[in-house]
Order: C-alpha cells, then sequence, then structure tokens
C-alpha cells in the first residue's frame, strides 16, 4: 500500500514536471478508453436491462410502475455505472497492463529504458495513468447512456410503462450532483486501475509465473479497491455534494 | 573512469558480491569472467546504476551513484550504452524505432538527423535493410545486432556488453566479437563485456578480471589469464571441470 502512494507521488510530480509523451498516451487512451467500448456497452446494457425488470416487478406489487425508470436512472448514474465500468475496466485494462509492464520487466526492457536515461514512470506510467483518468469518466458515461436506453426501451415495449412518465419523473429527480458524483468516482476508480496495473508489473516477480501472478493480483486488487473506496467515495461525496 | 569500491550486495540470505574492487580506465576494454551465478551481471548492473550495493561504492567521473536518486542517475546514464543478454529490444517497436528511442531521449528532434543516424549504425551492424521489420521476423543474432545498433547509436563514451554472444552459434557469436572490436576502436569506446565465452574475453579484452564466489580472484591483462598456471583459472580457460569442486559446489 505504502509503495502505491509513494508511485502515486512519483506519478504527479513527473505529471507536473516532465514532459507527456503523446505518442504513448494516445496509443493507450485509444486502447483502454476505445477498445473498451464494446464490454462496457454490454454490460450496461445489460445491467440496465435487468434492473429495470427487477425492480418494475417488485414495484408493480405496489402500484409504483411508474417508478422503476427513476430508480433506474439514479442508480445507474451514481453506483451501477462507474462501480460495474471500473470493474469491467479493471479485468480488461488493469491486467493488460500489469502483463505488458509485467513482461517489459522480465525480459529487461525495462531495465533497457533505464539505462537510455528514461524514467519508466515518466514513459510507462503516466501515460497509463492519465489515460485510465480520462476513459474511465467516458466510459462511465456510456454505461450510463446504454443502461438507460436499454431499460428505457425495455420498459416501453414488454413492461408497458409509460414513456414520456418516466422520462419526467428521471429529468426531475436526478440533479447535477448525481451526475458529478458518479464523475467523480469513476475518475477516482481509473487512478486505481492505472496505479495497481503499472505497479504490479513493474514490481512483478521473475517468469512467466511472476508475470501471470501480477496480472492477477492486478485485478484482484483493483476490484477489491473500487468496491471499498466506492462506499467510502459515497458517504464523503455525499457530505459534499448534498449540503 | 570507473571506480568499484568494496562493493557487497547479497539477495535474502544469498551473498552474490563480496567486498568487490576495481578500476575501468576511459577508452580500456575489460572482460570480467567466472562461472555462472558468480555475480558477475550483479556487477555490471552496479556499473550503471540498475543496482545499488549493499556496502562499498561506485563512482563514473568521480561521481558517486550511491548518493543519487534514479532522476539523477539518468543523467549520469546519458554516457551509456548496454546490450542485454536478450537484447531487451521493445517489441512494440519495429527496428527504426528502437535504435532511433535513445536518440529521440537525448532530445535530437531532426527526423532527417535521426534516420541519417540509424541507416549509419544499421550499416555498422550490417543489416541495412531491416529497418521496417518487426523483431518477430529476427534471429538471435540478428536481434543482438540491433540491441548493439541501439546501444551505440547515441555515441556513448561507456558501452556494457551483459554475456552478448551466450545463446549465439559459433559463426554469429564470432560475428558480435568483431563487431564489438570494431565498436570499440571506432569509437574508442570504453567497453565491459560479462561473459564465460573464453575466445569472446580473449578477443575484446585488454584486462581480465575472474570473479569467484562474489569475489575479485584475479584482476590481470589478459595474456596473463591465458597463460596462468593457477589451476582454478587454468581449468575455467579450458573449460575443464574440477569433479571435487562440483561436489563441494
Amino acid at each position: 500500500m505504502g509503495s502505491i502512494v509513494l508511485l502515486a507521488g512519483e506519478v504527479f510530480r513527473s505529471l507536473f514536471t516532465t514532459r507527456l509523451h503523446w505518442d504513448e498516451f494516445i496509443k493507450q487512451l485509444h486502447f483502454i478508453g476505445w477498445k473498451s467500448q464494446v464490454i462496457v456497452l454490454t454490460t450496461g446494457a445489460s445491467t440496465g436491462m435487468v434492473f429495470c425488470a427487477q425492480t418494475f416487478f417488485q414495484f408493480h406489487k405496489m402500484k409504483m410502475d411508474n417508478a422503476t425508470l427513476t430508480v433506474v436512472g439514479i442508480a445507474m448514474i451514481t453506483e451501477l455505472g462507474p462501480v460495474l465500468a471500473g470493474l469491467m475496466v479493471a479485468g480488461r485494462v488493469g491486467a493488460a497492463i500489469a502483463a505488458e509492464l509485467g513482461t517489459m520487466r522480465v525480459t529487461e526492457q525495462i531495465d533497457a529504458l533505464r539505462t537510455m536515461a528514461t524514467h519508466p514512470v515518466d514513459y510507462l506510467v503516466v501515460p497509463r495513468f492519465l489515460a485510465t483518468v480520462i476513459a474511465m469518466p467516458l466510459l462511465t458515461v456510456l454505461t450510463w447512456a446504454v443502461g438507460i436506453a436499454a431499460a428505457y426501451v425495455l420498459g416501453i415495449t414488454v413492461l408497458g410503462l409509460e414513456g414520456a412518465y418516466g422520462l419526467r419523473h428521471l429529468y426531475f429527480f436526478v440533479d447535477v450532483q448525481d451526475v458529478m458524483l458518479g464523475c467523480i468516482k469513476a475518475v477516482f476508480f481509473g487512478g486505481i486501475i492505472g496505479l495497481i496495473g503499472c505497479y504490479r508489473g513493474l514490481n512483478c516477480g521473475e517468469g512467466a509465473e511472476g508475470v501471470g501472478r501480477a496480472t492477477n493480483q492486478a485485478v484482484v486488487q483493483s476490484c477489491i479497491a473500487i468496491l471499498v473506496s466506492n462506499f467510502f467515495l459515497t458517504l464523503f461525496l455525499r457530505g459534499l455534494l448534498y449540503p | 573512469m570507473i571506480e568499484v569500491d568494496n562493493i557487497s550486495k547479497s539477495f535474502g540470505n544469498n551473498v552474490v558480491l563480496r567486498e568487490v574492487s576495481f578500476r575501468v580506465a576511459e577508452g580500456e576494454s575489460l572482460a570480467i569472467i567466472g562461472r555462472s551465478g558468480t555475480g558477475k551481471s550483479v556487477v555490471l548492473k552496479h556499473l550503471v546504476g540498475l543496482m545499488m550495493p549493499d556496502a562499498g561504492t561506485v563512482r563514473v567521473q568521480g561521481a558517486s551513484l550511491n548518493e543519487m536518486n534514479e532522476r539523477e542517475l539518468l543523467t549520469v546514464r546519458r554516457q551509456f550504452g548496454m546490450l542485454f543478454q536478450g537484447a531487451a529490444l521493445f517489441d512494440s517497436m519495429n527496428v527504426f524505432e528502437n535504435i532511433a528511442f535513445p536518440l529521440r531521449r537525448s532530445g535530437v528532434t531532426d527526423e532527417a538527423e535521426i534516420e541519417q543516424r540509424v541507416m549509419e549504425m544499421l550499416r555498422l551492424v550490417e543489416m541495412p535493410g531491416v529497418e521496417s521489420n518487426l523483431l518477430s521476423e529476427l534471429s538471435g543474432g540478428m536481434r543482438k545486432r540491433v540491441g548493439l545498433a541501439r546501444a551505440i547509436v547515441h555515441r556513448p563514451t561507456i558501452i556494457l556488453y551483459d554475456e552478448p554472444t551466450t545463446g549465439l552459434d559459433p559463426v554469429v557469436s564470432d560475428s558480435i566479437d568483431q563487431l564489438m572490436r570494431r565498436v570499440r576502436d571506432q569509437f574508442n569506446i570504453t567497453s565491459i563485456v560479462i561473459t564465460h565465452d573464453m575466445r569472446s574475453a580473449r578477443r575484446i579484452g585488454q584486462r581480465i578480471i575472474y570473479l569467484r564466489e562474489g569475489q575479485v580472484y584475479l584482476d590481470a591483462p589478459a595474456d596473463e589469464v591465458f597463460n596462468s598456471s593457477d589451476p582454478v583459472i587454468s581449468r575455467f580457460v579450458k573449460g575443464e571441470a574440477d569433479l571435487k569442486e562440483e561436489e563441494l559446489l
């Protein structure tokens, strides 16, 4: 934990004192953001529809059918969107970052970088960290949009909900603070995924086993960190954003 | 000038280096030999600050590496080029980008100059026309040549070779030896080579250090080492096993 904090300190120092490697950053943004869309779209659509159906089945017993889309919307924006996108990106991107940097370490490519007067944090960690921090909120917004749209389509076409009524309630009950809460969480989760993936890769053990273990640790630790921090972030940001 | 004073290094309970000391003068060509696991590569990594000693000091041009942080070490490392055992080429880049990397990192921005110097290096290592090849298209010997081109393209004053001929057939090993000699003579670079290939050590090293059990067992001119009557040195040079010693180990 202490070592990850030190790495974070080195990343922030590098961000403000050295020139960004734009080519590496763009490459990572493409891999982390653009190429994660399929998994995030699938997760968002699936979660939106399942959550809509389950909420409708319970609310229908109490004649609260038209609250369904509002509940789905708020849940997607504040909790499900950032957390599920975070878990999916941790699985796809965190693992890839740890495996790539781990392989570079065991094949001495990171030592080679250092002998060529290049700090691994400047060249490898900062572009990946920045790319996850920027891509995560965008992917989260995509999760919201697809999740809510899928829930809306299901609600209107299958469950018989009033479309206009549902959207009006959604617009009325979702605040700017909810959107900010979701976005801030997504940025934070992006930082967690980038930092843990890079740390595990840079510090992986020897050989194929070391790379495998680093990859596994990156995914497991990122997921745990996302789930645990989500609870505390919710409490903290609620106090901050909703005075 | 590189000065190594009484460096010791352990990994857990495994003591790898014990009070190793030696000097390397500018323009000198030194070969460090010894059996596998005697700490040769660990010594080499200390010279460029990739590892720090538990005790003792390493100085490059009078500057103590021990007192530097990673960012300060980057400045010192600009004087070095290093050929790694497995070449350590960046597999996300093609040959051209690998060789151009140190140039770009040292602040060369003129693409025409970068291209001219990369091509010059490829001609030097006798690999013209492969600049756009991917690393997966190269053999082990070709990778070593590209690694050598990358190590010298920014014109370092010191070059380190970590077992440059290991895993290569005798003909390719010979061509790598010739390249190392050419680089040494053409650019007057200080060369330090880690090897257990005696033919390579004889060709490259003007001076030889024999490491044994983490200590400097012998530090002498190449001729003296290859004509030594010391049974330990003699057996290593001839590649003969001492069965009694093997049993003790």
